[in-house]
């Protein structure tokens, strides 16, 4: 594996397996445990560093570093574009000298975990950067798949929603290619960027004509401030024409899963009875999940590394 | 004044000749020339051209005298064989009275390594809601003939047809940033394949090109010059072309970024390769080429836009556009146009001084090398190659996109006005 | 128990005084930091660039297929006398061979007692303190039997003892599963060099080597064969004959 997480596109299939893999066993490793608790990242330094709120996600990547023994510090560095606050150069140069092994970053701009890993010596984990990629929700989602349908090479995946500024739609489609799934992408035509091509996809504007061909139907959060800037006309039009209701469910075929990266908009792009469906929405494991993909990958990257960088 | 014997020099890349600088101007061109008292200057194998000319160079005084000035800006300028620059009048405060205007002008004169030409705003403060005092500008002692608010774009329609009318006047020329702004809302890079992967909004390139459109059809309507900044896309290429057929005043630039970089250069989010506009396809750099080398677009200009350290040291998105240009564009312009054969050194005279000191109304500048004409050259070696480095610019500012690349040809010598700027490769002052 | 410490652990009939793992761990990082991080040092069994990296040539047979069955068998038997029995008895693979060696030695006692006992299988590289020196490596299956291990006779499974390193981490990982009466300790091989006070309660065959030799184990489940083979030298292009096992 490379030194960083920046993208799904850092990871080879192979890469990829080794993530989905060591999961599985630290899964099983603390299967049934009182203690869940591993010795292995005993003395390493995480900084969860977050530019923006995302409790979910921060939480998520901080049971997994105390989990592999890590020290742990939570750096909240609200800073945005128009606020003068601290440069992302200098917070890079404060984490430095704390001594941080691994920086675990979520930041509004597309691009600031690449700048980061510039400044730091740590090992930079990108934990959802602007629009452009969320990796570990990508290894989630293909850890959560492979064990709901045994494997990911050859299945048919739909993505739907806003893959315009979807961060998780970009890594998704990454890794679901690099491990042999289809990919479908459903949206209206405003929420699909003009670059498309090159992807390793198909498009669809047509939600009922993809969910009878696919294994899992994976929907993105829509928010709603979309609405204003004119990408859809209303969220009942949106909910209508791709919201997942219970009626689409059907149209799905029987082994196939509902995912949702959360946090959901109920009644806009799922529908409560779907996203609480007890078979078919994985929602709840996704979170469970994301524990231990995101242990794997802190092993992966920082158990190896010797100190000082080197 | 010393007199200067420039022994063997091919101009234009032609036959060798000998040119005595005299008084200020070239006094003679022959073979054998000798001259009592003349600095001798052996250039053998060196091409002189007439110095260049750059319609589009922002030197941040006053305001941002921390990424550049008018002293090191027209130093930069001349090591890339520039005597004469255009200054755009985004400074703080805005080029938009007649006082900001003298002041750069005469910081230039001061200066004395290129002459300086203000470009003045064309609306109040650059805010697009009233025109500036153009009138007053071009009585100034700065003459001013060129107006823009680059940086933005005179979005208004009704005002850029005022503008344009207005300026017939004193035969002023209104430059056009052509930006849609409701089409380029926090844009950060060229909408296509990369934006798309990278998770960077998009700027559009019909948000360029229907700006142009709409532009070249109010300067055929109104009979005025229209001069477009910075085309990048292949589809302004087009527009411009019809623009021509249809016998419409409008002449464009490109810059030599745009003639060599694209778009995947963001892969990295690197900011020094974040530019306004941005950077295209490949499509879009051959579609530019055949165009300077056609003549749809007129001139090579800089965009020269020095910025702090702290401006592109950051995220993508907060940082800055813009990137340095004078020391490098002569480079560029041989490796992308006289190296593939599209323009020879006849051409590039043309496209880098002759055609842009006429657009800015630049006198003294862009005539022939000619006995009788202002000794106001620069001596380039063709065959020297060369590896930037930002370290070494003479600017105040290091985001030169071309760090680390080897570029062909450099300027050994520059003169303004039979006074040496640049000798040996080094700035005279 | 903090890590570390000056406590004494009590795990079956090892008494460990924990502040000596601590200094003789501290020397062993510093002189395996320059060896060759990817062999599994002078215990080739487990790793495959080892074993291909040892031409044919310098091997030696010590114990071949037959052999290597009466040595499984005669463990069997010591276990069923020393255990009492396969009742509250489990055997604890450490992956990758010796588990492999559990289920054999547990197929044995059952096919002698009638009963079997319980199989697991323990990884032990998330307790390894050698990764930052040897890199990171994909993990193994860890499954403990049904009924978990809380009062059993754990018996923990290797195919060779060399520095004792990998039972340490095995005790380590035990400590954070369950609770059993006692752990005993079976190998195959014991081929010396201890680094810690460990040693073997069931040993198949002692075999004294240089720590230059390597010892690779060979069984039909992972190498299609089942051997015992002593590398006669170490590699000509390793840095030299690796001092520290990986644990």
């Amino acid at each position: 594996m490379k030194r960083h997480l920046l993208s799904a596109a850092d990871l080879s299939r192979d890469d990829a397996l080794a993530v989905l893999d060591t999961a599985e066993q630290m899964d099983r490793a603390l299967a049934g445990r009182e203690v869940k608790k591993l010795p292995t990242l005993r003395g390493r330094t995480v900084v969860n560093l977050f530019f923006e709120d995302s409790t979910r996600t921060r939480t998520s990547f901080e049971v997994a570093a105390k989990r592999l023994s890590a020290d742990v510090i939570n750096f909240s560095a609200r800073g945005s574009s128009v606020s003068k606050g601290e440069s992302l150069k200098d917070t890079a140069l404060t984490l430095e000298a704390l001594g941080a092994d691994g920086v675990v970053v979520r930041h509004w701009a597309s691009g600031a975990p690449h700048r980061l890993a510039g400044w730091v010596a740590g090992s930079v984990l990108n934990a959802g950067d602007g629009t452009h990629e969320h990796p570990t929700q990508a290894l989630l989602d293909a850890f959560t798949i492979r064990r709901r349908l045994g494997r990911i090479d050859g299945l048919r995946v739909a993505v739907v929603g806003d893959v315009l500024h979807s961060r998780v739609a970009r890594s998704n489609v990454l890794l679901l290619a690099t491990l042999g799934a289809e990919v479908t992408v459903v949206a209206p035509p405003t929420l699909l960027p003009v670059g498309l091509h090159g992807w390793p996809v198909a498009v669809s504007y047509e939600l009922d004509a993809v969910l009878p061909k696919v294994d899992v139907c994976m929907l993105l959060r829509v928010q709603a401030e979309r609405m204003s800037s004119s990408y859809f006309p209303s969220a009942r039009e949106y909910s209508r024409r791709y919201g997942l209701d219970t009626r689409r469910l059907g149209l799905l075929p029987e082994h196939a899963i509902v995912m949702h990266p959360g946090p959901m908009n109920r009644g806009m792009e799922i529908s409560a009875e779907v996203a609480d469906h007890p078979s078919r929405s994985t929602v709840v494991e996704q979170v469970a999940n994301g524990v231990s993909v995101r242990m794997a990958v802190l092993y992966l990257l920082l158990a190896g590394r010797a100190e000082g960088g080197l | 004044m010393t007199s200067w014997l420039i022994k063997g020099v091919r101009p234009y890349g032609e036959e060798p000749v000998d040119l005595l600088l005299s008084g200020g101007v070239i006094a003679e061109v022959g073979s054998g020339v000798s001259a009592a008292g003349a600095q001798r200057l052996d250039a053998d194998g060196l091409v002189a051209l007439p110095g260049l000319v750059d319609l589009h160079t922002h030197l941040r005084e006053p305001g941002r005298e921390d990424a550049e000035t008018v002293l090191t800006g027209t130093r930069a300028a001349a090591l890339g064989g520039y005597t004469a620059v255009f200054a755009m009048a985004n400074t703080d405060p805005v080029a938009d009275t007649a006082g900001v205007v003298e002041q750069v002008w005469r910081l230039g004169r001061e200066a004395g390594l290129a002459d300086v030409f203000p470009v003045g705003a064309v609306t109040v403060g650059l805010v697009g809601q009233r025109l500036a005092e153009l009138g007053a500008m071009a009585d100034s002692a700065a003459g001013v003939r060129v107006f823009s608010d680059d940086g933005r774009c005179v979005a208004d329609p009704a005002l850029m047809r005022r503008a344009l009318e207005y300026v017939k006047a004193f035969d002023g020329v209104i430059a056009q940033h052509a930006e849609e702004p409701r089409l380029t809302e926090g844009a950060q890079l060229n909408e296509g394949v990369w934006s798309a992967r990278l998770g960077l909004a998009g700027w559009p390139a019909a948000a360029e090109e229907a700006i142009i459109a709409r532009d070249a059809l109010l300067a055929g309507h109104v009979g005025s010059r229209l001069h477009v900044c910075h085309v990048s896309t292949a589809g302004s290429v087009e527009i411009l072309r019809w623009a021509r057929s249809k016998g419409f005043r409008v002449t464009a630039e490109v810059t030599p970024h745009h003639l060599l970089l694209t778009d995947e250069l963001a892969a990295g989010y690197d900011p020094v390769y974040k530019v306004n506009p941005p950077l295209r396809t490949e499509a879009d750099t051959a579609a530019l080429r055949a165009a300077l080398a056609e003549g749809v677009i007129d001139c090579v200009a800089t965009d020269h836009a020095p910025h702090a350290l702290e401006d592109k040291e950051t995220e993508w998105a907060v940082a800055r556009p813009g990137m340095l240009g004078l020391e490098t564009a002569l480079s560029v312009v041989v490796q992308t146009m006289l190296q593939p054969g599209l323009l020879g050194w006849r051409g590039i005279a043309d496209r880098m001084s002759a055609a842009p000191a006429r657009i800015g109304s630049a006198g003294g500048h862009g005539h022939d090398l000619a006995v009788g004409q202002p000794a106001t050259l620069v001596l380039v070696d063709p065959e020297a190659r060369w590896t930037v480095d930002p370290g070494r610019s003479a600017s105040r500012s290091r985001n030169t996109p071309f760090a680390g690349r080897e570029l062909p040809a450099r300027v050994i010598a520059t003169f303004l006005r039979g006074v040496p700027t640049v000798l040996d490769g080094k700035a005279q002052r | 128990m903090i890590p570390g410490s000056s406590e004494t652990t009590q795990l079956g009939e090892y008494v460990l005084p924990r502040w000596r793992f601590a200094t003789v761990l501290g020397q062993a990082n510093i002189r395996a930091s320059f060896n060759d991080p990817s062999s599994e040092a002078g215990k080739g069994s487990e790793s495959m660039t080892t074993q291909s990296s040892v031409p044919h040539a310098t091997l030696r047979s010590l114990l071949d297929a037959a052999g290597l069955a009466r040595v499984v068998d005669r463990i069997a038997h010591q276990i069923l006398e020393k255990a009492d029995g396969a009742r509250d008895t489990v055997l604890l693979g450490i992956p990758t061979r010796g588990t492999f060696l559990a289920r054999r030695l547990a197929d044995r006692i059952g096919s002698f007692e009638g009963t079997a006992p319980r199989v697991g299988s323990l990884d032990i590289t998330l307790y390894r303190d050698d990764l930052r020196l040897r890199g990171v490596r994909v993990l193994a299956e860890t499954s403990l039997p049904a009924g978990g291990l809380d009062g059993a006779l754990v018996v923990l499974v290797d195919d060779v003892l060399y520095s004792g390193r990998t039972v340490r981490a095995a005790l380590d990982a035990l400590r954070d599963v369950g609770r059993p009466r006692t752990v005993q300790l079976a190998v195959l091989v014991d081929r010396g060099h201890r680094e810690l006070p460990i040693r073997a309660d069931y040993v198949g065959k002692n075999i004294p080597t240089a720590k230059s030799e390597q010892v690779l184990v060979r069984l039909v489940e992972v190498d299609g064969q089942d051997a015992v083979l002593l590398g006669a030298a170490g590699r000509a292009d390793a840095a030299g004959p690796a001092e520290a096992e990986t644990p």
